[in-house]
């Protein structure tokens, strides 16, 4: 099968704390960071989004897969914050690449799990014979409503992977997707802040598909847990993957490395993508990956890789995810980043 | 601000910093042009400028022009690009007190400004510390 | 060529003009000037006026103004240099009167800056730059001079008290001009405490937003010695181009345009820089005199910085620049700036030029730049 051929990865600079957020809408900072699990998130400068950021990701997964722009046969970028309602933010990254005009684009959204879909088909692509190489990348700059408890970690990451038959750096040996219609968490056209059900996005959402699409993967694999080095689930908070591996027998170990949340946030459409760099960054030859997304609504995407060699000659050939999240970082006050996500009404 | 057809012509510069070497004298033109202000050939070969280089000026605004209002402060600079061309555009994720002649950058691709809220959203290039 | 005279020259009151139109505006001062002039007939008109356009929507400004002067159906002339649009008014009509092509030519120059808000005018300034490459990524005037001035600083050491002494300076030969927009004093702590507007400059280093129009009557020399006027002749007109963009620039820190300017006016005029007693030059900001100082050979590259705190430059140091206040205390409509430049030397060289008055003062020179110094234009003035 394809796999990977080049993966980047790309985290704003700003963070906002958990206690900042609490301080202005009196909340207790304490009891969110530990049920939340989660400490910071990250936070979109102005200058900043969907886009811009999946440039630089998919500038870094270019360095890697080493190859000509030209032979990229298809751009997805997967979001639930594509900056216009109507124009593909995926012409302006293949601009920016230089993989136009001979490229098929399309946009994706199925909330988080929109970056993941587009792995799926940019995979099935190349598969099928019908395009060289397809790049897929799932970024969101996503809004948190003020006060609301998804404030605390709605952030900004991109993450972008080629993939191709040749110069494989992680090989994909099964797939799998399980979806079912269910509003868990929504936003109507025209609204500016999403909506959700509360402890309803927990188990016949979160729970329910994850461990649906974990179990379908693992069956049609023939693959148990322990088969694998490492696991990545969706992070919408620090407990919910922790918890789903538990019940699906993977032990914490597998968990970690992958495991950027408590202080990156949800990255929404980046978020498994991210987790799944993450790993990339640290895994060797033949080891096996496992990664199950979510998007409410609701679905997972499920993929097993496998790592080759290669892995070791691209690795650093472009910044690593965990330098890009502990590194060179700014906090916020509550003030700049409502300013920056434009919380703050202004005159017309 | 620039209207869809002056923003769009600019794409291959603004986006992949496309540029031209004149085959008379070997200057690189960013943006290209018809002319070699140096020689006055006018055929060229399609090249692409560095994307690092070190800032040998910048300034911090601090009152802006329209559309730009909402990001005051904001630094700019002008920079030498390792292929010896000089290149203006903003800096950005650095601190004020860091900004310095000789400081290293880097080309990173951010939003530029919206035409208002319906408006078309430019992009471009800017500097970011290296 | 003829020999070229200013027979008339007319100005009044800079500022935020509320109550006038920019028609209003030119109109008066060139009704002084034609009055000034004592003459009925003019041959042409030439206008400078950098973005009637950008700032109250209106072009076909010359004929707007030749209607409005009541002297249709005069030829009538816009020209546009940023903000060396008022100096390249100068020279056309030079260039039409030594040609032999007309014989009186009203020069004028007019801005009207404040019917918009300050980032709209911030933005028209811009216009100056290159819109695609400069202006694209928000850079503002200050901004580019701004960024000349931390070479300047950095490669020769200039200091921001140098800076604010220009200000001084400027300010204090200002307040002897009853014309000037800001006939204040000001101090170099003053100066050094102003609110930054892009690092290093301070809104006491930036050149105002004004209202206001300046215009000369040029007719050939033989016709001023029929009418028995004190003789101030035109010698001397250089224009000279650079790059529009800094980044184009060969060196950011020397402004090449005045430099080649100057020397062809000075050639035409038979004349060294030493010659002259005083000099109207364009300090859009302070760091844009101390850089004009040194290209016009007044001060040794690099050293325009420490002649300006030597004193080189004072009203009654060896080479006076700026008695009129210059564009930071008299103001700055762009348009009008050049041909204001010669009003006060044609007034300094008639001795009518009061407290600010250079004294015997006969020779003086015009240096008016648009942009970062895309363009230059300089005039030299010859009373005999």
């Amino acid at each position: 099968m394809p796999g990977i051929i080049g993966y980047g990865a790309y985290i704003p600079r700003n963070r906002i704390k958990v206690e900042e957020i609490a301080k202005v809408w009196g909340a207790d900072a304490p009891s969110y960071k530990k049920g939340l699990l989660l400490e910071e998130k990250s936070v979109p400068s102005p200058d900043q989004d969907t886009i811009t950021m999946s440039v630089e990701a998919s500038k870094s997964a270019l360095k890697r897969a080493g190859i000509n722009p030209r032979d990229i046969g298809a751009v997805y970028i997967g979001s639930e914050s594509h900056p216009y309602a109507v124009k593909p933010s995926g012409t302006v990254l293949a601009e920016a690449l230089d993989a136009t005009p001979d490229v098929h684009t399309a946009d994706l959204e199925f909330a988080c799990k929109a970056g993941t879909e587009g792995m799926f088909i940019a995979l099935s692509l190349v598969q099928a014979g019908a395009i060289k190489y397809g790049l897929a990348v799932g970024a969101d700059t996503s809004q948190g409503a003020p006060g609301d408890a998804l404030e605390y970690s709605a952030a900004a990451g991109a993450a972008a992977f080629i993939f191709g038959k040749d110069r494989i750096v992680a090989e994909v040996l099964e797939t799998y997707s399980y979806a079912t219609d269910t509003p868990d968490f929504w936003r109507r056209e025209y609204q500016y802040y999403p909506q959700h059900g509360g402890r309803f996005t927990g188990d016949p959402a979160y729970f329910k598909h994850v461990t649906g699409a974990a179990r379908g993967l693992l069956a049609k694999a023939r693959m148990k847990p322990s088969d694998f080095q490492y696991v990545i689930f969706h992070q919408p908070n620090g407990k919910f993957p922790l918890r789903v591996g538990e019940m699906l027998g993977f032990e914490r170990k597998q968990i970690e490395p992958g495991w950027l949340v408590p202080k990156l946030g949800n990255t929404y459409s980046g978020s498994s993508p991210l987790g799944l760099t993450a790993t990339l960054d640290i895994a060797k030859p033949d080891q096996l990956i496992m990664l199950v997304s979510y998007g409410s609504g609701a679905g997972s995407d499920g993929f097993v890789f496998r790592v080759t060699d290669r892995i070791d000659e691209v690795r650093d050939l472009a910044p690593r995810t965990r330098e890009l999240l502990d590194r060179n970082k700014v906090y916020l006050e509550y003030g700049a980043y409502a300013k920056y996500r434009r919380k703050i009404r202004k005159a017309s | 601000m620039p209207t869809p057809s002056r923003y769009w012509r600019e794409i291959p510069q603004r986006y992949r910093l496309e540029a031209e070497k004149c085959k008379g004298c070997g200057l690189i033109l960013f943006p290209p042009r018809l002319v070699c202000p140096a020689c006055g050939k006018r055929e060229f070969e399609k090249t692409k400028l560095a994307e690092s280089g070190a800032l040998f000026t910048y300034t911090v605004i601090r009152v802006a022009p329209e559309g730009f209002e909402d990001q005051t402060p904001y630094a700019v600079g002008i920079a030498e690009m390792d292929d010896g061309v000089h290149l203006t555009a903003q800096v950005v994720d650095v601190d004020f007190a860091r900004l310095k002649v000789g400081l290293r950058v880097k080309v990173e691709f951010r939003k530029m400004h919206e035409d208002g809220e319906a408006g078309v959203i430019h992009y471009g290039y800017k500097f970011v510390p290296e | 060529m003829r020999d070229v005279a200013i027979i008339g020259v007319g100005m009044t009151k800079w500022g935020e003009l509320w109550e006038k139109p920019l028609r209003s505006i030119f109109v008066e001062s060139a009704l002084l000037a034609i009055q000034d002039a004592g003459v009925d007939k003019i041959d042409s008109m030439v206008v400078g006026c950098m973005s009637s356009g950008l700032f109250i929507g209106q072009e076909h400004l010359a004929s707007l103004l030749s209607d409005y002067l009541g002297r249709n159906p005069v030829p009538s002339t816009r020209v546009e240099s940023a903000c060396s649009s008022g100096g390249l008014a100068l020279r056309q009509g030079f260039i039409e009167v030594a040609s032999g092509m007309s014989d009186v030519v009203l020069v004028g120059g007019v801005e009207k800056m404040t019917d918009v808000t300050g980032c709209e005018a911030t933005y028209a300034l811009g216009t100056a730059a290159d819109q695609e490459y400069e202006g694209y990524h928000g850079l503002t005037f200050p901004a580019l001079y701004a960024m000349m001035a931390v070479a300047h600083m950095h490669r020769y050491g200039t200091t921001r008290d140098q800076l604010s002494m220009v200000a001084v300076k400027n300010h204090d030969n200002g307040s002897k001009n009853p014309l000037a927009q800001f006939p204040s004093k000001v101090t170099v702590e003053m100066v050094n405490q102003s609110v930054m507007v892009a690092d290093p400059l301070r809104i006491l280093d930036c050149s105002p937003i004004t209202d206001g129009a300046a215009a000369v009557v040029l007719c050939p020399a033989d016709m001023v010695k029929k009418m028995k006027k004190p003789m101030v002749r035109i010698t001397g007109s250089g224009q000279a181009s650079d790059t529009i963009s800094l980044s184009s620039r060969k060196d950011i820190t020397w402004l090449e345009s005045t430099h080649l300017a100057a020397l062809k006016a000075l050639a035409m005029a038979g004349r060294k820089i030493q010659d002259i007693n005083l000099f109207e030059v364009h300090d859009c900001f302070t760091i844009a005199e101390i850089m004009v100082t040194e290209a016009l050979g007044l001060a040794e590259r690099g050293r325009g910085g420490k002649a300006v705190e030597e004193g080189l430059t004072l009203l009654q140091g060896k080479y006076p620049v700026n008695a009129s206040g210059g564009l930071k205390a008299k103001g700055h409509p762009v348009g009008a700036t050049g041909v204001a430049q010669a009003v006060e030397v044609v007034k300094q060289l008639r001795d009518e030029a009061g407290e600010r008055q250079v004294k015997g003062a006969k020779r003086g020179l015009t240096q008016n730049m648009g942009g970062t110094g895309g363009s230059a234009l300089v005039h030299i003035f010859e009373a005999d």
